[in-house]
């Protein structure tokens, strides 16, 4: 016999001292924007743990979004696929998706370091919304960047947008989607280094931005813990799932299990018309290391180091890269990778709403049509984060399911 | 030495070009330096054209996105000017966003430039501290300068630190800006110009982002040891063609009369 060692090495998942989550994450940013970026790595912490930013955080998150959002226990889906399933129910959020957790946490954090003017980038609408709606609460003005395409697609958020007082201003630039808004939003910044703050809306960016994001996010596996607690008797549940685009919402559903071995990960990416197809979003099959929007992470690029062009039936999820996080969790394989097509995608929503009334966001449907592939045991406690309400998606739903 | 230390070395103001490789037309790489060279111009910068270029404004955006789409690539780019030292001897500059030359292998790609012969890089994107950190010797190895940029934000500290693994020119930007969006330099420029001036930096300055004629070459060069055209230069030759460049440096230089 072999004789084993029992000592392992702890896996550190989270950012470290430099910005880096293995070899991924850092702040490959261009001179103009130092000063901002390292502004805000020297404060974010500090700001983050005075006890009257606690306070005033948690109070908004309690009276103004709603939370805690319901941990419910889905009985009849939990019925169709034998085994025990929880939603995060996230969609109950005011403005719809989980979005608003992080722009409550920025716009406090931008209003404590002097900003006096927002930039934003957004691919749906829905970080525009969440975005416009915490600077009508502050009463700081709004700059949203959307691209061209992306807005005339998704013309009730930017008039939702335009009614909480945002101006919206169309990216004209490349393929005129989030990629090109995130770069125009990134332009704005450079041309207004001083007033100005920048609420990105996922967990990408240079450091320290994957970090406050989840931060501000990790709310939600904050709640599922003494939630869980509260209906199983324990706090670790066997599996946390979310979707994938940048990674936000996933970022947050997994931070307090990410250290917690018998916690299994999944993250949903979206296969778009499928993986092989040439039209798809799911980086961590298709990408390769590279350095999209101010970090290294994996994404999909052009053998010469070009970005490309990514594919899904959902805006929130058609990004060519991920969060550094989820780069290093699937580079360790903490997280295991799902893919999921648009049908597939399409077909767990619908299923949603008729064994559960709940419509969900095509995003969040992804997340939840894992259990057509993926086999659970009758006692395995999972929890889904239902990320978003499929509100904003009815168009997409209509015109797929010609209702 | 460095044809780049070479030249700041000379007693005279120092007009630098940028252009982006494969804009108009794909193969108007070399004829474009041989004329910037012959028109008196002292210093290139070769764009090497990226899908997202976060630090300019439209007209390179647009210049970029043209460029890729007649196929411009890294290993083309090599292709054409593989013998650009045979007719061309100012220095030469590759100006480039990091993923590129990322994914072609940093080393392998200092190792085709000191080949064929280029002085320079400059990377927007890429940070000091980790040039610094990581990829200093390798640069250093293959006889690359690569220059830095400072702007009316960034800090004594920082622009002394700068200064001190710079090893050719810093590249100062005018103003908070993307490229090719001011037009004119006001009084809160100047001062920048000037402060930075009384700095007495080991590194002499070349400004750029701003630049696009006669007066505003001459402005920033009141302070600095050079300017750099980019946006303008590519607007020029969008509009009167590239048989035009003689046209364009002489009305920089203010040569016409």
């Amino acid at each position: 016999m072999f004789a084993m060692t029992t000592i392992k090495n702890k896996m550190n998942y989270n950012v470290n001292e430099k910005g880096y989550y293995g070899e991924f994450g850092g702040a490959y940013i261009p001179e103009m924007l130092y000063p901002n970026v390292e502004e805000l790595r020297q404060n974010y912490l500090k700001i983050m743990a005075e006890p009257s930013f606690k306070e005033e955080f948690n109070q908004l998150l309690k009276d103004y979004v709603g939370r805690p959002s319901p941990l419910y226990f889905a009985k009849r889906l939990s019925e169709k696929y034998n085994t025990k399933i929880y939603l995060k129910r996230e969609d109950l959020n005011h403005t719809g998706a989980h979005k608003i957790n992080n722009t409550i946490g920025q716009i406090l954090m931008a209003k404590r370091l002097g900003k006096t003017r927002i930039i934003a980038e957004t691919g749906a609408g829905q970080h525009g919304v969440a975005t416009a709606t915490v600077c009508a609460l502050t009463g700081l003005e709004c700059i949203v960047y959307m691209g061209e395409i992306d807005i005339a697609r998704q013309a009730p958020n930017v008039a939702r947008m335009k009614m909480l007082g945002a101006t919206v201003v169309p990216a004209l630039s490349g393929s005129r989607t989030l990629k090109d808004a995130t770069n125009e939003a990134i332009r704005d910044w450079i041309n207004n280094p001083v007033d100005t703050h920048y609420i990105i809306g996922s967990a990408i960016g240079p450091h320290p931005y994957p970090d406050m994001v989840t931060r501000f996010q990790s709310v939600i596996s904050e709640e599922i813990k003494w939630q869980l607690k509260e209906h199983e008797g324990r706090e670790k549940p066997d599996y946390v799932v979310a979707c994938i685009g940048g990674g936000s919402n996933a970022a947050g559903t997994y931070y307090h299990f990410l250290h917690e071995e018998d916690v299994k990960i999944i993250a949903v990416e979206a296969a778009g018309h499928g993986i092989d197809s040439g039209e798809s979003a799911a980086t961590s099959v298709l990408g390769k290391e590279g350095i999209i929007h101010g970090c290294k992470t994996l994404l999909m690029q052009t053998k010469d180091g070009q970005i490309t062009e990514p594919y899904s039936i959902s805006a929130g999820l058609d990004y060519p890269g991920v969060g550094p996080m989820h780069a290093h969790l699937a580079k360790t394989k903490r997280a295991e990778f799902m893919s999921i097509t648009d049908d597939d995608a399409m077909k767990a929503g619908l299923e949603l709403c008729q064994l559960e009334g709940i419509i969900p966001a095509i995003e969040s449907s992804h997340a939840l049509a894992i259990f057509e592939h993926k086999k659970f045991k009758p006692n395995d406690v999972i929890v889904v984060s239902l990320s978003g309400r499929g509100d904003k998606d009815l168009n997409t739903y209509i015109n797929y399911f010609k209702l | 030495m460095n044809r780049i230390q070479q030249k700041l070395q000379e007693n005279k103001k120092l007009l630098s070009i940028y252009f982006t490789a494969g804009y108009p037309s794909l193969n108007d790489t070399v004829s474009i330096i041989q004329d910037l060279e012959k028109s008196g111009v002292d210093m290139i910068e070769i764009g090497l054209p990226f899908s997202d270029p976060l630090a300019d404004g439209p007209t390179i955006q647009a210049s970029s996105t043209q460029a890729l789409k007649n196929g411009m690539t890294t290993e083309v780019l090599f292709n054409q000017i593989k013998n650009i030292r045979k007719s061309v001897s100012i220095p030469l500059i590759i100006m480039g966003y990091f993923n590129p030359m990322l994914q072609y292998g940093v080393e392998a790609f200092c190792k085709k430039c000191s080949e064929i012969g280029i002085d320079g890089l400059i990377i927007p994107d890429l940070p000091v501290d980790v040039y610094h950190e990581q990829y200093k010797s390798i640069f250093e190895t293959y006889g690359l300068i690569n220059v830095f940029l400072i702007t009316p934000q960034t800090s004594v500290e920082r622009i002394n630190f700068i200064d001190s693994i710079s090893n050719g020119f810093i590249y100062m930007v005018s103003s908070a800006s993307v490229t090719g969006s001011q037009s004119g330099f006001g009084k809160k420029q100047t001062n920048y110009f000037k402060r930075i001036a009384e700095m007495n930096l080991n590194n002499p300055q070349i400004i750029g982002f701003g630049i696009s004629d006669y007066k505003t070459f001459t402005q920033a060069t009141q302070y600095a040891k050079g300017a750099i055209i980019g946006s303008a230069f590519i607007k020029y030759i969008s509009k009167y063609g590239i048989k035009t460049i003689h046209e364009f440096t002489k009305n920089i230089k203010n040569t016409n009369n």
